[in-house]
């Protein structure tokens, strides 16, 4: 594999950089792998680069159905932590924030990791009470996580307007330092680089149309290329998830809605963190092109449609006007929309199905590009020992079953339990 | 943004209305009360199709009243509003 490093950046500037070798790509669809990865996001690549790095199973075919990280990986405002309450959803999110930290080096890939602290404002006393409690549960699971007053807060972020006098006067915040945001693309294309080198065939405008199936257990897919013969079928296409299981006869606790997000002109850097608002539900932060990364409450009802409505944008928009009151002369640049997949309590489905070795990593709804690595990691476990790894257990379909849900936000069930 | 066709009111803005979910979904009667499956599938599984939908709204902040659309989730099209569904 070409290594990228500053000798071999200085090499191809003499030849203007016109002979970097492809990254992936190239070869030819085989009638039979060991294991097909439906969709080729950050979960599918991942989990294949893992199967690879982690397992030696490089039999393996990753077939997207438009182009890599053409789905929620590429639309999502990429933000990256672990402050969760439950312990399930914890230790999954800071395992995931673990890897993210060592990611670049590992993949030889820079997925620009920025680590600028993750704000999540309180703007009640209840609301400083269940970040507290939040707070405290991570610190006894050993996950870095502060509390911040009115004036800690006003140092970490000098912009925020923290007069008491405004609609949601904002009382503090939890505060994690590690949290922070990530090059959504470069997260796809170098899982995808990493996994090509290792040899694992990658085919994208390659949508899988159907399942092989037969005595309730699969054995390949169907694609316009052809069927393709496989051990272990492993999907992974986030909204398209509910319309998968469809195809392989079963129905999965999931809605598809229409979350989307929308960036404003570049600016120079004035918001140095994540900040999200709870109240009103609104969250920010400056991408390193500097623009306003911003996104809010996704659509209420289902939709395929991958776009959002304009009082979404305004709702969002006046939020965070609120919050930063500079922001009412930016303007917006461009929006759009990803299909997510809810689940009934706001927590991924992961691991086995009705069917036997056909797996599912789905239900990652709003939440889930934080989990790409851990995702792939337990995912490839499974894959390869038949079993769910500690860390994906939890997640199983069948908790909705005999009622061991991981509701969060002890909302569900809705589709909007996020 | 969607305009949302109230049988009572008549097109209205989406803000007006909150959203109920899948109308296909049933609350188990007769026989299937006490079947958990039947209860499982009721209040978790959804078919989340896309394409037609029939589902809920509510007329929040206008006649209060809940009736049934069709509408497709990949186009936003509202198809069919049958008249007075719930009273
Ligand atoms: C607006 C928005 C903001 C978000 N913000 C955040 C955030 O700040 N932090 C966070 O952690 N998460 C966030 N998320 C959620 C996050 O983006 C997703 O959970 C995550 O990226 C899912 O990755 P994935 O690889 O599972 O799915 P995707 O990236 O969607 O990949 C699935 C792939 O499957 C392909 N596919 C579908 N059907 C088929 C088929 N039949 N055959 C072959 N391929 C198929 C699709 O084309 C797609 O490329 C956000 C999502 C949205 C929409
Ligand atoms: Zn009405």
């Amino acid at each position: 594999m070409q290594q990228y490093s500053i000798l071999n950046l200085a090499k191809h500037a003499l030849s203007g950089h016109m002979r970097w070798s492809r990254t992936f790509g190239g070869r030819k669809l085989r009638k039979r792998y060991d294991v097909i990865i439906v969709g080729g996001g950050g979960h599918g690549l991942a989990t294949a680069y893992y199967l690879a790095k982690n397992y030696g199973i490089t039999n393996v075919a990753v077939l997207e159905k438009g182009w890599l990280g053409g789905g929620n990986t590429g639309r999502n405002t990429t933000m990256v932590r672990s402050d969760y309450l439950l312990p399930a959803n914890a230790d999954f999110k800071e395992f995931s924030l673990q890897l993210w930290e060592e990611l670049s080096q590992k993949l030889n890939y820079n997925v620009m990791l920025s680590q600028r602290g993750y704000v999540s404002l309180a703007c009640s006393d209840a609301e400083m009470e269940a970040k507290t409690q939040q707070a405290n549960a991570l610190r006894l699971r050993g996950i870095d996580c502060n509390i911040l007053n009115i004036d800690e807060l006003k140092k970490v972020c000098p912009e925020l307007d923290v007069r008491q006098n405004t609609r949601y006067p904002i009382q503090g915040a939890l505060y994690q330092a590690r949290g922070g945001i990530a090059r959504h693309d470069a997260v796809a294309w170098g899982y995808a680089r990493g996994a090509h080198n290792k040899g694992i065939d990658i085919f994208e405008n390659c949508g899988v149309e159907d399942f092989i199936i037969n005595n309730n257990r699969v054995s390949g897919v169907k694609t316009a290329k052809g069927d393709i013969m496989a051990d272990t079928v492993v999907v992974s296409v986030a909204g398209s998830s509910g319309l998968m299981a469809a195809k392989a006869g079963f129905t999965l606790p999931i809605e598809t809605l229409s979350a989307q997000a929308f960036v404003s002109e570049s600016l120079k850097p004035i918001i140095n963190q994540v900040v999200s608002f709870d109240t009103g539900y609104a969250f920010i932060n400056q991408s390193d092109k500097g623009e306003l990364v911003m996104g809010g409450h996704m659509e209420p009802h289902n939709g395929y449609h991958q776009r959002g409505g304009f009082d979404r944008i305004e709702n969002t928009l006046s939020t965070l006007v609120t919050l930063f009151p500079f922001l009412s002369r930016v303007r917006i640049m461009r929006t759009w929309g990803g299909m997510v997949d809810n689940s009934m309590d706001g927590a991924p489905i992961l691991g086995d199905t009705p069917v036997e070795r056909l797996l599912f990593n789905s239900g990652w709804g709003y939440t889930g590009f934080k989990a790409t690595p851990a995702s792939g990691w337990t995912m490839a476990h499974h894959i390869a020992t038949g079993e769910p790894h500690d860390l994906s257990e939890p997640f199983k379909l069948s908790r909705f079953r005999d009622g061991s849900l991981v509701d969060e936000h002890g909302t569900g069930p809705y589709p909007t339990a996020y | 943004m969607l305009l949302i066709p109230c049988p009572w009111c008549g097109e209205r803005h989406e803000s007006e209305f909150t959203y109920g979910g899948d109308a296909t979904a049933t609350i188990p009667s007769g026989d299937q009360r006490e079947d958990t499956e039947a209860w499982y599938q009721f209040v978790y599984e959804r078919t989340n199709p896309a394409g037609d939908h029939a589902e809920y709204w509510h007329h929040s902040y206008g006649c209060s009243k809940w009736f049934k659309i069709t509408r497709n989730t990949l186009n936003n099209n509202i198809l069919d509003v049958p008249e007075s569904s719930q009273s």
